[in-house]
């Protein structure tokens, strides 16, 4: 069932004019906001496909500022995004390129806060839902429909038993979970979605563990 | 969920004497493993949400980014007030509304995605119009959104609820099959009647394409709501009195399946033929374009 409760009916609650270029744009700008874990001072956005050619119209500009501004899909505050940002001090930069085989609805987010960055692709599938398909490099896959951890780690042999056991420990069921790596024992990232929502304490712990370099706790609901 | 088609949704609810509506907040608990009283919570509030986009639509400005519509909702609404409208009070009434919640949708305003935001005019349209009509509590309307929601839930399983996979059908198409569906719970109709009254509704609109001006959800996606309002009481007044769908409605939404892949991509949210491709159409996205620019 590609549809799995009735609030993927009826909802979400979201600012006009479209869910696929409005609303799937906000939670996208959100989800990179929220694992950059700060204001950004820089935002650098890249549209692709039909948000290359509608974005204006259907003001996905503006979704996506508000989404890095860290606003839900029904804040009003949306249709101010550009100017807020402004005042808040980041800087953004629009721009449209081609990505062959890419879905239609995607886009590229760069956002810079002192000296942490970040990177996410993701694609807005319809009605509001979303597919993140790459961060920082790492190809990956989570709609942000969950309570979501994102685990920046080298590959090594027990990260994630560690990861897993500490959430079976917090009795923190694991919806699903993917990992990417650049290459053995290399650079890697996890992706945890859980099916309730994630305790501090538990973050505390995961960033804690060996060879966990950087942990975001991603939650846009 | 306990049921894949209409049929079976029909079956539980003769089964354990439930209305669609109890049968679709039971197994929504148990999905999400929140309460039904948690359930109620967010649809009331999304309720809300659609009687102020309603009012906002017929009392603040409208007009859209682009320049291209506000102001419909309007000009339908005082006409029936001031004169014998064609439709009937009732059914202009509801078509009002659909196009005020859709107006304030394309002027980037707050609405709930009824199933989409292309298609959020209708379900608003006739509930909030129903309700004044028939003073109904708030209460009664939330269970009745569960109803539409359990139908589009079918719908979206079985077929599409996006223009960009399925032409308008799926989107405006489905609304109004979940809108007159929900109409029928509302007054008391039968779930046998109230699944009627969805193939009724939908067969009145397979095989319509989505073709929007420029890309835009306004040209003709808003009128296309304030229709769909008008079409969900007429499909709602059909089952209620008893006529049925020859065809039963879990086939109807096969068709629209059938009909939706056969589509051409043109047709299918690109803006690349319909409507949107006509001299005119075509005129309206060369100035947007340029203003862009």
């Amino acid at each position: 069932m590609r549809f799995k409760n009735v609030f993927s009916i009826i909802g979400p609650a979201m600012i006009g004019p479209s869910s696929s270029h409005t609303a799937g744009a906000v939670r996208i700008g959100r989800f990179a906001r929220q694992l950059l874990g700060a204001e950004p001072t820089e935002a650098d956005i890249c549209f692709y496909g039909s948000f290359a050619e509608t974005f204006k119209g259907h003001g996905t500009d503006l979704a996506v500022v508000g989404g890095i501004l860290d606003y839900r899909t029904d804040d009003e505050r949306i249709r101010n995004s550009l100017q807020n940002a402004e005042e808040a001090g980041v800087n953004l930069h629009f721009s449209t390129g081609t990505a062959p085989g890419a879905h239609p609805n995607t886009v590229k987010i760069n956002l810079t806060s002192g000296e942490e960055r970040c990177e996410v692709i993701g694609a807005s599938i319809g009605g509001g839902t979303v597919v993140i398909r790459n961060i920082n490099g790492f190809e990956v896959k989570s709609s942000g429909e969950l309570p979501t951890l994102v685990v920046a780690h080298a590959d090594r042999q027990g990260v994630l038993a560690g990861i897993t056991a500490l959430f079976s420990k917090a009795d923190v069921n694991i919806g699903y979970i993917i990992t990417d790596r650049k290459g053995r024992t290399g650079e890697a990232l996890t992706v945890v979605e859980a099916d309730s929502a994630i305790p501090e304490p538990l973050i505390g712990e995961v960033t804690s563990l060996p060879y966990v370099s950087r942990v975001s706790y991603i939650h846009l609901t | 969920m306990r049921f894949r088609n209409l049929q079976e949704l029909m079956e539980l609810c003769e089964s354990e004497s439930k209305t669609i509506s109890e049968i679709m907040i039971q197994d929504q608990s148990e999905e999400t493993g929140q309460s039904a009283a948690e359930i109620m919570t967010v649809m009331t509030e999304y309720y809300q949400i659609m009687k102020s986009a309603v009012h906002k639509g017929l009392t603040e400005e409208t007009k859209s980014p682009s320049g291209l519509t506000g102001g419909d909702a309007k000009r339908v609404e005082a006409y029936r007030k001031r004169e014998e409208s064609s439709a009937g009070a009732i059914a202009c009434q509801a078509m009002a509304y659909a196009l005020a919640v859709s107006e304030v949708n394309a002027s980037m305003g707050r609405i709930v995605a009824t199933p989409t935001a292309g298609s959020c005019g209708i379900i608003p349209g006739v509930f909030v119009s129903a309700q004044e009509r028939f003073g109904w509590d708030d209460e009664h309307l939330v269970r009745g959104l569960f109803c539409a929601g359990a139908i589009g839930y079918v719908i979206a399983n079985n077929s599409f609820i996006s223009g960009a996979e399925g032409g308008c059908q799926a989107e405006v198409g489905s609304a109004i099959g979940m809108a007159a569906g929900a109409m029928v719970e509302l007054r008391g109709g039968t779930p046998e009647q109230a699944v009627h009254a969805v193939g009724l509704a939908l067969k009145n609109t397979l095989g319509l394409i989505c073709d929007p001006v420029g890309g835009l959800v306004e040209i003709p996606c808003i009128v296309r709501n304030g229709f769909g309002a008008v079409n969900a009481l007429a499909a709602a007044d059909m089952a209620l009195a008893g006529v049925r769908s020859a065809i039963p409605s879990d086939e109807v939404i096969d068709v629209m399946l059938e009909v939706g892949s056969a589509m051409p991509s043109r047709h299918r949210e690109t803006a690349q033929g319909g409507l949107a491709q006509t001299p005119t159409g075509r005129k309206i996205m060369k100035e947007l374009r340029a203003r862009k620019k």
